[in-house]
């Protein structure tokens, strides 16, 4: 039994699974309303012309104090109409956890395969780090590094990049010490061909389906970990809000009656963060020959 | 007399271990003509593949070239830098894997890879290099050669895929070959096929090979000179017709009466008694244990000497 080999063979193999289906065709209408966000949005959240102090607080379905429309999912404490700030905020939570997680990939990729590959003392240090590194929760790592570097949206992803590129590092390393025992890797030494393209070309690719599969769990983490930095107040500045910051919010309100300002938001997280987990576990079952059951 | 491709004189390669040094390569001496054929035999663990290794200078620790010479076209290669290796593996001293299955990588097309090993050691533009790969792939034999170099090795057979680890061993036109039992995962018909291929392209571009097997059948058909190994030593060196046909090392012979035979339907199996162990380092012959013929003289080492009839015997109670 092996991974599938054709494009055709691993969309069958992956719409086996009904919830991982749809949890792709969620992903992917949230993956167009982010992007789609400026046209979608019936207002701009963050134009100030545009809010109504007079429309703040109003629950779901209210019509505006104008007239002019409706409000879907309420608005927040400054009549920002809560459609327009989810999908926004949406964007906003997806760029910095993809963002992160492609550095992080980035890193982890260089020092697993150097790792990997070289062993030895080299080896033996990078992985203590990345020991180190995984012995500290991600929450903490972020905290300590935004504490330092200040807020902003480069200094989220680098506390995210920070705390999460240890993970990648290690699985790329694993891979490559199987992969390195592989005749072809040998044949590689045989013919004396260049270390980068021994790294990149050869042990790379192979560790393709690996990395697919971390790397969609640890964006889900790493948006999570984003919005849990920005409820916390230290994530993203205000001028730029997550959903993190959304949920952060509306929390006041949350006892007197007026759930919706924090509810919808922390939907939407749950339910991309969900989709995304949905879609990467059925990637690490059609990857991973060793744990299909056909 | 034309200098031979390689010439190896005592080379020992040990495995420094924490229980003692094992002695993989203990005291190998041959040599190779041009477009010369020589057959390595053994058993497993004989150190017919750490000979291999140790002329691509490629043992690694705790593993070490601890004496001998090694010299390719009249250049001592020991104590040459990798840098300076490097420019020979692949390129001047190809080698060929046993298992064509597992020498290709899996992810990368034919041509990716052919084009690679050409580039890895010349300069030229990748449509020459393109075109060297598809002329190297007609040479051992594979049709539609053009169409094969877009695949990925596992769109291919295993004979197929064999054909064209040889093809890339032949790309940059080496000196010298050093294949390692690349035939055994094949069948007999396929096997054929390539070993004829083989003498051929010797024959023709004047390139040694260094076939290393424990299929004395296919020394038989393939090589001109034959050695024997045990233990890391050679015990026999000679023409493949004084070699098979006359064997003289008690350890040949029973290498040669251990072969089955299709007349000997119904007979058990003629075998070697005991087992060889490569930590156990015995003082005199290595194969003296084992041996119907040794004497007490077999306590002390015997030396790799010519006989009458020009071949190297290192016993002392010949056949």
């Amino acid at each position: 039994m092996s991974a599938p080999t054709s494009l055709a063979g691993f969309v069958s193999a992956y719409r086996k699974s009904t919830s991982a289906t749809l949890a792709a065709i969620v992903l992917l209408l949230i993956l167009a309303a982010a992007l789609l966000a400026p046209v979608l949005s019936p207002q701009d959240p963050y134009d100030l012309a545009q809010l109504d102090l007079l429309d703040a607080r109003l629950p779901p379905g209210s019509p505006s104090g104008d007239g002019t429309r409706q409000y879907l999912l309420g608005t927040d404490a400054q009549g920002r109409d809560m459609v327009s700030a989810i999908l926004y905020g949406l964007r906003t939570s997806l760029v910095v956890g993809v963002c992160a997680t492609l550095c992080a990939v980035a890193i982890g990729i260089v020092v697993g395969l150097v790792a990997g590959y070289f062993g030895g003392r080299f080896d033996a240090l990078l992985m203590r780090i990345v020991d180190m590194q995984l012995s500290f929760p991600a929450i903490l790592v972020a905290l300590i590094l935004i504490a330092i570097l200040g807020q902003g949206v480069g200094k989220v992803i680098t506390a995210l990049v920070a705390a999460q590129w240890a993970y990648y590092a290690r699985t790329i390393r694993g891979v490559v010490l199987v992969e390195s025992q592989r005749e072809y890797i040998a044949a590689t030494r045989v013919l004396a061909l260049p270390v980068t393209s021994v790294l990149f070309r050869h042990l790379l690719p192979n560790c393709m389906p690996a990395l697919i599969v971390v790397g969609a769990l640890q964006v889900a983490s790493a948006i999570a970990l984003e919005a849990t930095l920005s409820f916390l107040g230290v994530g993203l500045p205000i001028t730029e809000p997550s959903l993190g910051l959304l949920i952060a919010n509306g929390f006041t309100y949350l006892l007197s009656g007026k759930y919706w300002i924090s509810f919808f938001p922390g939907l939407a997280l749950l339910v991309t963060i969900m989709s995304i987990n949905l879609v990467a576990d059925q990637l690490r079952d059609v990857l991973n020959p060793r744990l299909r059951v056909d | 007399m034309a200098t031979p491709t390689l010439s190896i004189g005592g080379l020992k390669t040990w495995f420094f271990t924490d229980s003692g040094p094992v002695k993989a390569v203990d005291g190998v001496s041959f040599s190779v003509m041009p477009g010369e054929i020589l057959g390595l035999v053994g058993e497993s663990g004989s150190g017919k593949s750490i000979t291999g290794f140790s002329i691509m200078g490629l043992i690694d620790p705790p593993g070490r070239v601890v004496e001998g010479s090694i010299v390719f076209k009249g250049e001592e290669l020991r104590g040459r830098s990798d840098a300076a290796m490097r420019t020979l593996r692949g390129n001047r001293i190809a080698m060929i894997f046993q298992d064509p299955m597992m020498t290709l990588n899996p992810v990368l097309r034919i041509d990716v890879q052919m084009v690679e090993a050409v580039l890895a050691h010349r300069k030229m533009t990748r449509s020459q290099a393109l075109a060297l790969a598809h002329s190297a792939l007609e040479r051992v034999g594979i049709a539609a050669p053009g169409e094969r170099l877009r695949a990925y090795p596992h769109q291919m057979s295993g004979g197929m895929r064999q054909r064209v680890a040889i093809a890339i061993a032949l790309l940059n036109e080496p000196d010298l070959i050093i294949a390692d039992e690349p035939t055994t995962a094949l069948d007999v018909t396929i096997q054929g096929q390539i070993l004829f291929e083989m003498q051929k392209i010797c024959a023709e571009s004047g390139t040694s090979l260094i076939w290393i097997t424990h299929d004395l059948s296919v020394v038989a058909g393939l090589a001109d000179a034959v050695g024997v190994m045990y233990g890391g030593r050679m015990v026999e060196h000679g023409t493949v017709a004084q070699v098979l046909e006359s064997p003289r090392h008690p350890y040949t012979q029973g290498l040669i009466a251990s072969v089955p035979q299709l007349e000997a339907r119904g007979q058990p199996l003629r075998q070697i008694p005991g087992a060889y162990s490569p930590l156990v380092n015995v003082s005199g012959c290595a194969f003296a244990p084992r041996c119907e013929r040794a004497l007490p003289v077999c306590q002390t080492e015997p030396q790799l000497a010519a006989t009458a009839d020009g071949r190297l015997l290192r016993c002392h109670n010949p056949v």
